[in-house]
């Protein structure tokens, strides 16, 4: 069966004044209808450039180098401006950290959410206002009637981000792609919003693209993860393998940073070289480089414990290892 | 001319400080750092204009008060990293910042090994800028752009070293920036020549070349991405090992404080909820608040919701509703709560937990 | 010093500059005015103040091009005989010398009081601002008639002309610091809040070091931008007042006072008198408002479209 997403060799690069920077090399994976993926890195890898080019939303400098972005078929980076906002916002809703980014703060909440169905289905302002209704109920807005005639801010920040939420579920898309949408949020605002995203994905057969650097929330809502590293996908399988058997250096370092494993010790990382005191963290020496000068070879080799000659030559690629999952590094078999 | 540049304090002198509660069980001599039923407020009124309320039929002057500390006493122990949690906008940095003297305590007292410092001038305040320093959360806003390196590290050893000479003043913070992991060699750099995480770790030499006694971090690594934190958490660790220092370390990140606090204390909309040992805390959660936060911490390989839910918001710190703070999203409120403000008590075991439910064995 | 001006070279800064055509044609053209006010007494073919070289008789000759044209006078003469085209040299020397000193006094006082007002208590940021609001009601032409009468009777009509320079600096500078002082609170306001400045304080560092090494360093950004425009505007005001005879007098011309002399000759033909001193001063200014403008461009990247 034809999957939902299909993302193959994505490349996208930005002009800079006397060089090309790219921000995606080479991303290629492919989500299934319903299925949830976790796109998880540190700042600056190019988590929200992927994101954004999946819907040919790249902003200036940046273009679409190479590859292609076939969504039920489809190429998105061929496709005409005319196939493109059909999908957008309609088969594709996309949801940002800031909910102010999607909410203009001068109309009230009822008001945007009637224009987005009138955009995009056709219907009378009785029955979309029906559809906003229901919506708003799905996201546990109490009291939604009063509620549609409320303006921006007047709701909390984890209340926006639900109003957010209603208005991407509002054209019943295929495809949900959230970038960070918990991060500046409370914990315990988080565990709701998480919860309302995981239930809505099962319920209406959404597929979930989840941008994140936190691992604990992916792992909780995604069934698979793809680790970027400067602008590439490093390691790419199922969630529960990924967070319990990392095999890439940098993923296993990643885990290991986390207070939870050392103090726990049940991510899977046995084998990872001990703390020296128990209290110290494993932590991953350096910081990734800028995306304008990513080392030669593989792009972790500067901070990668495991380092031979030929990393420092060649750059590996994603390939599948052993046990069935991916990882782009020459150590891992 | 001193008092045209005083700090705008919000001095309410007719507030009433109750007299020390149950809170007070540490031996004072054995704290370095004792906070008594301090209270800081903010009055964001503005100007007379916006002050004015039609009201009655009459205008009257309103004050709008942000009720952002209340009542808060605890005592931080020498060699302790005392952790202060809770969400955004519950006062953590408010306490941060009273703390250090930066913000005027609205009431209550603050004690530095048994001497009063909240009621300090510049003056009498300046032997303590030696023992207490702060490191910030923005490793962008906290160091001054304008200044190299080695100027930022520099000044603080010769503002309180009169007379010290040059060489002096180069090889001690060649020192820190060693210990710090930051090349002396880069002290010529501007801080924007540097990434996030070496930037934080040059905000900690800043505050290691007074050689204080106690930091207070405020969401110290929060700015930070992953990798990095592991870095900047093990090089607070190492300091404090090596420099005997005390830390009051401020975070929204539950696992980093369970990781690396001695005690912890959480707080709700102002106030102290619970205050317990970090493996006490964390394993057994008594306050209904504490319960529900740490019940959402997205552990890596759990399962999404399993955490306990709260009902309705947060409400504003302006309003503070009456009895427990707690009580309007409490799944277990019954009408004390609503009335009565619940008092830290001491558990068996060395908890401190302010809820009716709790004393009542409810809960 | 090399290493400086190879980072010069290779500097984002320089690269934007000449990327844009405007930046350079205003730059090119205001240096060379500058430079050409200040080396007037060499580049001058007579000197316009020495009353030994001028004769009467060589008075409103029309420019070189012109049927009368005298090739001794490039751009013709005035009134009194004197060669224009020396004269708009000596006229644009005092024209910025006067611009450029108005701006630095304006600068001195506008700093000190915005740092003031920005970062010491509410109450003295109320008196400063206040006093602030008081002076820019105040338009410059009423300060320039106020102190003028009063200087004019201090020193007598005579020797106004040896003060005129600082007078007009003075006046000039007065009526605009307030300009200065809002820029520069504004700043304060936003920086005093970041943690560089709270990280000063913990240390214990005085206010009045912390306004000044830490603090000033990072408002002078707007400073800088405000500044050329001054300059631009406080030439235009010393023009305006000398034109209306509150300026330079027509024995040591500015730029504005040669403008007021050929004002009268302008429609008996000798119309050269007020346009050529009338075109450099436009020049002058235009160059240093575009200048301006770019400058801002470039130190607030997100005015930038796309
Ligand atoms: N408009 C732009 N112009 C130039 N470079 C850009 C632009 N947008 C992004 N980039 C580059 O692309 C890289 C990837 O950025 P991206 O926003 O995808 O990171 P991210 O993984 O989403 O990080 P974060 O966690 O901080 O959101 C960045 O390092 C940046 O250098
Ligand atoms: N200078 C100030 N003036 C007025 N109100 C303030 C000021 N600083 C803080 N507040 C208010 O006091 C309350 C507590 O703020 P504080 O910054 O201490 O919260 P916090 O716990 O540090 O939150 P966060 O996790 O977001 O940093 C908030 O409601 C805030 O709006
Ligand atoms: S390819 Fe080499 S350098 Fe890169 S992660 Fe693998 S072992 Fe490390
Ligand atoms: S005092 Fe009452 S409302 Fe407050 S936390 Fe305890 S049980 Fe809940
Ligand atoms: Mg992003
Ligand atoms: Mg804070």
């Amino acid at each position: 069966m034809q999957p939902l997403l299909d993302v193959s060799n994505l490349t996208v690069k930005f002009a800079l004044r006397d060089t090309a920077l790219t921000a995606v090399n080479d991303v290629s994976f492919t989500l299934g209808r319903g299925e949830r993926l976790g796109l998880v890195g540190e700042s600056g890898a190019g988590k929200s450039v992927t994101g954004f080019s999946i819907l040919n939303l790249v902003s200036k400098p940046g273009f679409i180098a190479g590859g292609s972005v076939l969504f039920e078929g489809k190429d998105l980076t061929r496709a005409s401006a005319e196939t493109l906002r059909d999908i957008r916002g309609n088969r594709i809703s996309m949801i940002f950290q800031d909910p102010m980014m999607t909410l203009n703060p001068v109309l009230t909440v009822g008001t945007q959410m009637i224009e987005t169905i009138l955009a995009h289905k056709k219907v009378t302002r009785k029955e979309a206002e029906a559809i906003a209704l229901d919506k708003l109920r799905k996201v546990y807005i109490p009291s939604p009637e009063r509620r549609l005639t409320q303006y921006p801010h007047e709701f909390s920040g984890g209340m926006r981000q639900r109003i957010v939420i209603a208005i991407a579920l509002l054209t019943s898309p295929s495809l949900i792609i959230a970038d960070e949408p918990t991060t500046a949020l409370d914990v315990t605002i988080q565990a709701e919003i998480m919860d309302l995203l995981l239930e809505l994905c099962q319920s209406e057969d959404m597929g979930l693209i989840l941008i994140t650097h936190d691992l604990g929330v992916v792992s909780q809502v995604t069934q698979k993860i793809a680790v970027m590293y400067a602008g590439g996908i490093v390691e790419m399988g199922d969630t529960g393998m990924v967070v319990g058997e990392p095999l890439h250096p940098y993923t296993r370092g990643l885990l290991g940073a986390l207070p939870q494993c050392a103090d726990k010790a049940d991510c899977g990382l046995a084998d990872v070289a001990a703390p020296r005191a128990r209290r110290r963290l494993n932590q991953i020496p350096g910081s990734m480089p800028s995306l304008s000068d990513v080392p030669r070879g593989c792009p972790f080799n500067n901070r990668c414990e495991l380092c031979e000659t030929v990393c420092t030559t060649t750059r590996p690629l994603l390939e599948v290892k052993s046990d069935g999952r991916l990882a782009a590094c020459h150590m891992v078999a | 001319m001193a008092g045209l540049f005083s700090l705008p304090t919000n001095e309410n002198p007719n507030l009433e400080t109750t007299p020390v509660g149950d809170a007070d069980m540490t031996n004072q001599n054995t704290a370095l750092l004792s906070l008594r039923n301090v209270v800081k407020h903010f009055d964001i009124s503005g100007g007379l204009l916006d002050q004015l309320r039609f009201s009655g039929g009459r205008i009257v002057r309103k004050h709008t008060v942000v009720h952002a500390v209340n009542d808060v006493s605890f005592d931080i122990l020498p060699g302790e990293t005392l952790s202060v949690v809770g969400e955004s906008g519950c006062g953590k940095s408010t306490l941060a910042r009273t703390v250090i003297g930066l913000y005027r305590a609205t009431g209550g007292e603050i004690l530095y090994r048994g001497e009063r410092i909240d009621n300090l001038n510049d003056n009498g305040m300046l032997p303590y800028r030696t023992r207490m320093q702060m490191v910030f959360q923005d490793p962008y806003a906290s160091l001054n752009p304008r200044m190299k390196v080695r100027e930022i590290l520099e000044e603080p050893v010769r503002f309180h070293n009169p007379g010290i000479s040059d060489a002096d003043v180069r090889s001690r913070v060649a020192d820190v920036m060693e210990q710090v992991g930051v090349n002396p060699l880069w002290g010529v750099r501007y801080p924007h020549e540097f990434s996030g995480g070496q930037r934080q770790r040059i905000s900690i030499a800043r505050a290691l070349v007074v050689d204080p006694e106690f930091i207070v971090a405020d969401e110290p690594i929060s700015a930070l991405d992953v990798s990095i934190q592991a870095q900047v958490l093990n090089l607070m660790m190492d300091m404090q090992e090596k420099r005997n220092l005390t830390y009051l370390f401020i975070s929204h990140d539950l696992s980093v404080v369970e990781h690396i606090s001695t005690r912890v204390a959480v707080m709700y909309l102002g106030s102290l909820c619970e205050l317990a040992s970090a493996a006490d805390l964390f394993g057994t959660p008594r306050h209904p608040y504490t319960q529900a936060l740490l019940s959402a911490i997205p552990r890596i390989g759990g399962k999404a919701a399993g955490h306990i839910k709260l009902s309705g918001d947060v409400p504003t710190p302006i309003n503070l509703p009456p009895g427990c703070v707690f009580h309007g999203r409490c799944p277990h409120a019954n009408a004390r709560c609503m009335q009565e403000v619940p008092k830290a008590r001491q558990l068996e075991g060395g908890a401190l937990v302010a809820c009716h439910g709790v004393e009542e064995g409810r809960i | 010093m090399a290493g400086l001006l190879k980072r010069f070279r290779q500097s984002y800064f320089l690269y934007s500059f000449l990327r844009d055509p405007v930046a350079v044609t205003s730059f090119a053209l205001f240096v060379i005015l500058a430079a050409s006010a200040l080396l007037a007494p060499v580049i001058a073919p007579h000197n316009p103040f020495d009353g030994a070289n001028i004769d009467i008789m060589d008075a409103e000759t029309p420019p070189l091009w012109k049927d009368g044209g005298n090739p001794e006078f490039l751009l013709g003469t005035d009134n009194q005989g004197r060669d224009l085209f020396s004269a708009i040299l000596y006229g644009m020397r005092v024209s910025l010398l006067i611009g450029v000193g108005a701006v630095a006094m304006q600068a001195c006082i506008g700093i000190m009081v915005g740092l003031l007002s920005g970062y010491g208590s509410r109450r003295l940021d109320n008196i400063l601002m206040r006093i602030a609001d008081v002076q820019l009601s105040f338009s410059s032409y009423m300060v320039a008639i106020f102190l003028g009468a009063i200087v004019q009777m201090t020193f007598g009509v005579g020797r106004y002309e040896q003060v005129a320079v600082p007078f007009l600096v003075l006046v000039i500078g007065l009526a605009e610091w307030p300009q200065y002082a809002r820029t520069v609170r504004a700043s304060v306001l936003a920086e005093k809040k970041k943690e560089y400045v709270e990280a000063a304080r913990v240390i214990g560092l005085r206010p009045f070091r912390i306004m000044w090494r830490h603090i000033l360093p990072n408002t002078l950004t707007p400073v800088l931008v405000i500044s050329t425009v001054q300059v631009a505007n406080a030439i235009m005001s010393e023009a305006a007042l000398s034109f209306l005879g509150l300026g330079m007098p027509v024995t040591k011309p500015s730029l504005g006072s040669l403008i007021k002399s050929g004002f009268q000759y302008f429609f008996s033909g000798s119309w050269w008198i007020t346009l050529f001193p009338g075109v450099v001063l436009i020049l002058l200014v235009l160059s240093i408002n575009l200048l301006g403008d770019w400058l801002r461009d470039f130190l607030n990247p997100k005015l930038y479209k796309d």
